[in-house]
């Protein structure tokens, strides 16, 4: 089950912890892999540690010629781009009043306005293919909104929208198009916090721990396994029970 | 009829899966000859990559029919 044999995959935001351990699955299935992110040094770690199949194609996201020129380099990579998994993004957190425009434009860019780009950019492939899985990583907060955050659950918010509109348009042609929404993953980000905020966080999760990355990257391989052919615009939500949606 | 004009109607028959006499100069892609939204933007796919060309999105809206397909192809290539 969940064979991506003969497969390429994109990965934004490879460099970091849930985007990593996405590559490693999906790599670790038999998909060729394209590892995109802005530190190539981790990236190349990364290709290194994962030997044969593995891509390095940095890319800054917040540069809309790199953005637009990626799908290229990954299609010239690995010959297609059959997956593709919208893994980056950043946050610019701060209380909505005192939200600046830039902060704003600077989360929307990232998160949802590069996921646009990089989904049409590899469309024409998927289409011709009549193959294709997009994924999409969310976040809870997309649907539950947070205080600070009115930017990135915005973008969160839009990727879920988005998607859904895609599916409908390119289902009939067997590409499906989805996305993920994590709770509170033990990453880097979430190392720095306190214990005061962590029991904090703690006592919202049913499940009473942090998620992991790789339960993340394993609900990514299921929508881009042949297996899951016929979902397609749903959002998993992976949160330990935090939010039931 | 022109070499462009056949290999447009080859490629409009093998993708919408319609009989040769039914795509005339005329013949609609949307109303005549069954094709979705999507069909069309697939079909100006494979125009750009038969003839080597580029279809900007404004052009690719103009062109409705057979008839259409054929003479902007023999202007652009």
């Amino acid at each position: 089950m969940f064979d991506l044999r003969g497969k390429s995959a994109l990965i934004t935001g490879a460099s970091g912890g849930i985007g990593a351990e996405i590559a490693r699955t999906l790599h670790g299935a038999g998909a060729t892999v394209g590892l995109s992110g802005t530190r190539t040094d981790p990236l190349e770690a990364l290709a290194g540690e994962l030997g044969d199949r593995a891509h390095v194609l940095p890319c800054n996201l917040s540069d809309p010629e790199a953005v637009d020129t990626l799908p290229k380099q990954a299609t010239e990579a690995m010959g297609s781009v059959d997956i593709l998994v919208n893994n980056a993004g950043i946050t610019r957190d701060n209380l909505f009043m005192r939200m600046s425009d830039e902060e704003w434009q600077s989360v929307i860019n990232v998160n949802l306005t590069s996921t646009f780009k990089l989904c049409k950019g590899v469309m024409r492939g998927m289409m011709k293919a009549r193959w294709g899985r997009i994924v999409n990583i969310s976040s809870v907060v997309g649907a539950t909104g947070n205080p600070g955050q009115a930017n990135y659950a915005a973008s969160k918010a839009g990727m879920v929208g988005m998607s859904k509109s895609l599916a409908y348009e390119v289902a009939s042609r067997g590409i499906t198009v989805n996305a993920i929404a994590p709770g509170f993953i033990a990453t880097a980000m979430t190392d720095k916090l306190t214990d005061d905020q962590k029991s904090g966080i703690m006592g919202q999760i049913p499940a009473g721990r942090m998620g992991e990355a790789h339960e993340i990257a394993a609900a990514t391989l299921y929508l881009a396994s042949p297996e899951a052919a016929y979902v397609t615009g749903t959002t998993l939500h992976v949160n330990g029970g935090m939010a039931m949606l | 009829m022109s070499d462009i004009a056949d290999r447009v109607k080859k490629i409009v028959v093998e993708h919408l899966g319609v009989d040769e006499e039914k795509v005339s100069e005329n013949a609609s892609f949307i109303d005549d000859l069954g094709a979705d939204s999507l069909d069309t933007v697939e079909l100006v796919m494979a125009f750009e990559e038969e003839f080597g060309i580029e279809i900007p999105d404004d052009a690719a809206e103009t062109i409705q029919t057979f008839g259409d397909a054929v003479g902007f192809i023999s202007k652009a290539s």
